[in-house]
């Protein structure tokens, strides 16, 4: 594997007794969008604090972009563009003035500052509101400015840490598609942390799964979800009109089906159809291949009626789902 | 204004590029000063005029600006009854230090400039300093500064240099208005020697407010809520104003030395509590102002034995001499600010930064 652009290499973090981060291997490549999935309290914060050099590790190295993040903090944070989850402005000064201060911190003078953060601003769809103080601003134009905060000093790497948190679906989808862009156009390196899985999956090349400090699993998603069980990738959902269990026994008999299960059908769906739906079903078919279209025809072979067919590729929430109910029994270790 | 902060940076951009951190390494130190000056000053600067903005300013400047005023008026009015009084009787009014006079006499219905500025100067210095750094750190605004190319240091460090050069300007600007308000009153030019006098106990008052704002910086660190910062920077400072004099009487009273006419015992004992107040910046500045406002002063020894008093000329003091006899009050000023400074600064670079935490 070529050299990342960020390397971690046996990370620790303890906080006395605790250890939030525990021994953490991962490179992340140029060019890439990884993103870093977990639950609260996951280590994924503390983990791109120390990668930024704001918190010491307490055994094991970070490199971002060839230098260590420890001993050269500010090399490093001037390649670097971090976006804290929540985060924060000069609530009294107006949009443009926080960026122009950010982009003088980092030693851009005042003029250039100017017209790049107006540039970004524009960039963002926030140039309407550019000298609005921020205090007025609403959850996702801060977002929004905070992506444009980070893009000011032409950063190298782009950390954004929880940066879907609390923004409307579109707001998010909007968003997403926003760094999505930035780094395929510019080239950009950008890990991003959430514990907002399906949200994630749409723009992450790489994903890792990161609990208790422990990186459980990480790649793009077909191999996360082999890597996990060796399970099933693939889930379709089919609404059969005459469900039995000889039914079941032959879609089980399928080449490459998992598992099949019954489950309930949803009060909404049930509610126009009356008494007729009782031997309706939805059956979720797992499986490690697609096979979408023999499903289909065994069902329509067997003489039941097939209402509807939907086929879901596995999602990281099943992904993760699947990593904690079997997380205990496992005791996994990567 | 940023006119005057371009000045202000070109004499001490040269006096830093000097210096640094032991965490710098100097071959790196050249590239952090940017086309844009370094981002020292560009806190600096950012935190001046976000001061100067602020109504919590507005109103402070408010209540010291009428606070002068009054004892500008208490003043006046105390010198005309004295030149009434001196003109009525037909004997000539002790004109010497005639200008000084305006900060330090009163009418007794207002207090004098200077027990007004001893009274006021603590408030400044907390009413600034109490939220510097942990309304940042509430606002999120923190985290995200300190992920720029930013040290760490530099960020307490500008947080309190734009305090006192704003402290500064409200002091400086404060004491003129009294002088040149003064002027125009009684039409009295002040000689150059009491003008230096002014001037040095202005910058006393300066250096007494930066040590209070370095408390508050400190109090600001240590307190995650804004308000408890406050209350413990007001408290400190009643403590001192009020209740540490009563403090010290109280152990005065208690370690007098039962007999009455054992002189040494009663003077070493008096020059301990003498010391015990003196830990009391708000006592040191008292004593190192009054020095310089009056010349008269000319010791500050609880104890002056008969030869001394009855060998002394009885003049006042040369400016030189009084600035000699206030050193070891402005020394232990400076000290004490310098112990805060590094009791908030240790703090602060062990504090870990995280959003909003």
């Amino acid at each position: 594997m070529e050299a990342g652009v960020i390397e971690l290499k046996q990370l620790t973090k303890k906080y006395g007794e605790f250890t939030a981060v525990d021994r953490l291997d991962l490179t992340i490549r140029q060019g890439e969008i990884f993103g870093l999935l977990g639950p609260n309290g996951a280590g994924k914060t503390t983990t791109i604090l120390m990668m930024l050099g704001l918190t010491e590790p307490t055994s094991g190295s970070a490199t971002v972009c060839g230098l260590d993040a420890t001993r050269q903090p500010m090399l490093v944070k001037r390649r670097v563009g971090y976006m804290p989850d929540d985060i924060g402005f000069y609530d009294d000064r107006s949009g443009l003035d926080n960026l122009v201060y950010t982009a003088r911190l980092n030693g851009v003078p005042e003029k250039d500052a100017r017209e790049r953060a107006m540039l970004l601003l524009e960039k963002v769809g926030l140039a309407d509101a550019a000298r609005k103080k921020t205090g007025a601003y609403s959850r996702g134009m801060r977002q929004r400015l905070g992506l444009a905060d980070v893009l000011i000093k032409r950063p190298d790497v782009i950390i954004l840490d929880e940066p879907t948190l609390g923004i409307d679906p579109e707001g998010v989808r909007e968003l997403l598609v926003l760094i999505r862009e930035m780094s395929r156009t510019e080239g950009l390196t950008v890990l991003l942390s959430s514990h907002h899985l399906h949200q994630v999956q749409q723009i992450c090349d790489r994903v890792g799964l990161f609990v208790k400090g422990r990186l459980i699993a990480a790649g793009d998603l077909d191999t996360l979800s082999r890597e996990l069980d060796g399970g099933p990738t693939h889930l379709v959902e089919i609404d059969v009109g005459g469900w039995d269990s000889a039914l079941e026994e032959t879609l089980l008999s399928l080449e490459g089906v998992l598992a099949v299960n019954r489950c309930e059908t949803d009060a909404l769906s049930g509610s126009g159809a009356g008494d007729a739906s009782s031997d309706l079903a939805t059956i979720r078919v797992a499986s490690g291949v697609d096979v979408t279209a023999s499903l289909a025809s065994a069902v329509v072979s067997s003489g039941a009626s097939l209402l509807g067919l939907r086929p879901t590729r596995y999602g990281l929430d099943d992904i993760y789902h699947r990593y904690f109910e079997g997380g205990d029994s496992h005791e996994r270790t990567s | 204004m940023s006119g005057l902060l371009e000045r202000l940076r070109l004499p001490l951009a040269r006096l830093r590029s000097g210096d640094g951190p032991a965490a710098r390494t100097s071959g790196f130190a050249d590239r952090e000063r940017g086309p844009g000056g370094s981002a020292f000053w560009v806190m600096v600067q950012k935190e001046f005029g976000d001061h100067i903005r602020s109504w919590r300013f507005i109103i402070l400047l408010a209540i010291v600006t009428l606070a002068c005023i009054g004892s500008i008026y208490a003043s006046i009015t105390a010198l005309k009854d004295a030149q009434e009084a001196a003109t009525g009787s037909g004997t000539e009014i002790d004109s010497s230090f005639l200008f000084l006079k305006m900060f330090t006499v009163s009418d007794g219905s207002l207090p004098n400039f200077l027990t007004f500025l001893s009274f006021l100067a603590p408030l400044i210095g907390i009413a600034i300093g109490f939220d510097s750094i942990n309304s940042e750190r509430n606002k999120g605004t923190l985290s995200r500064v300190m992920s720029q190319p930013v040290y760490r240091d530099d960020f307490l460090n500008a947080k309190f240099v734009a305090g006192l050069l704003l402290i500064a300007v409200v002091v400086f600007s404060l004491g003129f208005l009294v002088m040149g308000m003064g002027l125009l009153t009684i039409g009295y030019p002040p000689t150059p020697e009491e003008f230096w006098r002014v001037v040095v106990a202005l910058v006393i008052t300066t250096v007494y407010v930066g040590l209070w704002l370095n408390l508050s910086l400190l109090f600001s660190v240590r307190f995650k809520q804004a308000a408890t910062s406050a209350l413990s920077g007001i408290a400190v400072w009643i403590f001192f104003l009020v209740f540490y004099g009563m403090i010290v009487n109280l152990v005065s009273n208690a370690t007098a030395p039962g007999d009455a006419a054992d002189a040494a015992a009663y003077v070493s004992q008096q020059n301990w509590m003498m010391l015990l107040q003196r830990l009391s910046p708000a006592y040191l500045f008292q004593e190192a102002a009054s020095t310089l406002l009056l010349p008269d002063v000319r010791t500050l020894n609880p104890f002056v034995t008969q030869d001394q008093a009855y060998l002394a000329l009885n003049a006042p003091l040369s400016f030189g001499q009084s600035l000699l006899l206030v050193w070891p009050q402005v020394v232990a000023i400076v000290a004490e600010t310098a112990v805060s400074f590094a009791a908030s600064y240790v703090a602060f670079m062990r504090q870990e930064i995280r959003s909003r935490s």
